[in-house]
């Protein structure tokens, strides 16, 4: 008992806390990525695919549940670290200068509180409605609810169009340290694969980026656009 | 050589503390940063001014006693290089520098630049070592270790324990040093017997010392005058999940 309470409330615990759920949300972000990309096959593709996730019922329930409950901890942990590591130096230095920690990793707090204010937002945009009442109302012609129509619509407005753009610089920004920190805290760190693991990091951070953007400066773009009959509010 | 000094005075752990600053010449190229303090605390002194407290004692780079931050850098800005083997050349007639204390909550400071840093010893006692029977001295060789276990068990052996990685860390993290302690004896057949005990011991003890928590900035690795490498971390991180999940009986202390 002694140790399960030792190992729970270890500092290392606590990193692999951060590590596991951590991925856990790398792998919706690349999911919920790929879905996104369905944008540009149109209206009926992107519909189908949103009714095909309702459709679900139960066990989308289960994965939401589950995904709030790894933010949660990702969340909660990152605040018991911050404030252990805050404690931890009582008095500052006058002069600091920093040879080798990246200005990501330096930043972790601060971008992860801008994305989870961001997610707040999204949720209440695109997932509740309760920003814009309206997108609860979009069907399409066989009845579905009209995602893509509140896609484009969403974006429409530059305003929300770039509140977004900066959330995922953001997100990159902080996945830059994250995908390769999680490595070090699982325990891989190898002279043959750090470079590759600097690689995939980089890699998976900007595809992120890059996937999620391409859709709010696509409809800026024009690139995609309102199918006919929905009239912009 | 003339030189401003910005340096941080503190009369006992209770004391506030504040930056004084200093202006001390006739500093030649060939001096330590030590021999540089010397020569300030020399001048104070014949000024019936308290001269300036300071950790030092073999000069030579090995014992890990030195222990300032120089311009915002633990063991100043040369790599792989402690305090005392820092030399004068490296700085430039007129340099404004500060010299500031190892930073830490673990790690309070006695006075002036002098810290207490018997935190590391207590995590030592908690699993930095092997138990053996005394007796007559085993065989040279008689137990095969592999030429690259050596080597790595070496490069953390070459751990001095003085608390830059700490001083370095954004959050005064000690990961580096205790995971060099684990490492060390993890590459040799002698440290297997309590291998898991050492590690969950040893990370127990660095969490009660109240240091904070890595979060892989590398900036101890950077800093460090024996160039540990974070991948000592990364080891103490698997041998410490493979451990709590495993050990039947952690022996608390």
């Amino acid at each position: 008992m002694a140790a399960l309470v030792r190992f729970l409330t270890s500092s290392i615990l606590s990193k692999i806390v951060m590590a596991a759920t951590g991925l856990v949300l790398v792998l919706f972000l690349l999911g919920h990525m790929a879905g996104n990309l369905q944008m540009y096959l149109g209206q009926d593709a992107m519909n189908t695919y949103a009714e095909t996730l309702q459709g679900l019922g139960g066990l989308l329930w289960v994965i939401r549940a589950a995904l709030f409950i790894m933010l949660v901890l990702h969340v909660i942990t990152s605040i018991k670290l911050k404030w252990e590591n805050y404690n931890a130096r009582p008095e500052q230095y006058a002069m600091r200068k920093y040879v080798r920690a990246s200005l990501s990793s330096r930043t972790m707090i601060w971008t992860g509180i801008m994305i989870f204010l961001f997610v707040t937002y999204h949720l209440l945009h695109f997932t509740i409605h309760a920003t814009n009442p309206a997108y609860g109302g979009l069907y399409d012609a066989m009845g579905r609810h009209d995602v893509y129509s509140m896609v484009v619509l969403g974006y429409s407005n530059v305003l929300i169009s770039l509140v977004y753009i900066a959330a995922m610089i953001l997100l990159a920004f902080h996945l830059f340290h994250a995908i390769e920190s999680m490595f070090q805290t699982l325990g891989v760190n190898h002279e043959k694969y750090n470079p590759f693991i600097h690689g995939l990091s980089l890699t998976v951070a900007s595809i992120i980026m890059v996937g999620f953007l391409s859709i709010p400066i696509g409809v800026l773009f024009g690139w995609i656009e309102l199918p006919a009959g929905v009239i912009i509010l | 050589m003339k030189l401003k000094l910005h340096i941080w005075r503190q009369k006992s752990t209770q004391d506030k503390g504040k930056m004084v600053t200093y202006e001390v010449d006739g500093i030649i190229e060939d001096m330590s940063f030590l021999e540089m303090l010397d020569v300030l605390n020399e001048k104070l002194i014949l000024n019936e001014e308290e001269p300036v407290a300071f950790d030092h004692d073999c000069r030579e780079g090995i014992c890990g006693a030195c222990s300032l931050t120089i311009n915002g850098i633990p063991h100043g800005p040369e790599k792989e290089t402690t305090i005392c083997q820092l030399h004068m050349r490296h700085f430039k007639d007129g340099d404004e520098i500060y010299v500031e204390p190892f930073r830490a909550r673990a790690f309070p400071v006695l006075r002036d630049l002098v810290t207490d840093r018997t935190a590391f010893d207590r995590i030592m006692q908690a699993g930095g070592f092997v138990s053996a029977n005394t007796g007559g001295i085993p065989d040279a060789n008689a137990i095969p270790i592999s030429k690259k276990d050596a080597d790595l068990a070496m490069d953390n052996a070459a751990c001095i324990g003085c608390g830059a990685c700490v001083a370095a860390c954004k959050n005064a993290s000690a990961m580096l040093f205790v995971s060099a302690k684990v490492a060390q004896y993890a590459y040799l057949p002698q440290g297997q017997t309590e291998r898991k005990r050492r590690v969950l011991n040893m990370v127990a003890q660095m969490d009660r010392e109240g240091f904070g928590n890595c979060t892989n900035y590398y900036e101890c690795e950077a800093v460090c005058p024996k160039g540990i490498s974070v991948a000592s971390i990364a080891l103490m991180n698997r041998d410490f999940l493979r451990a709590s999940l495993s050990e039947e009986k952690a022996l608390d202390r």
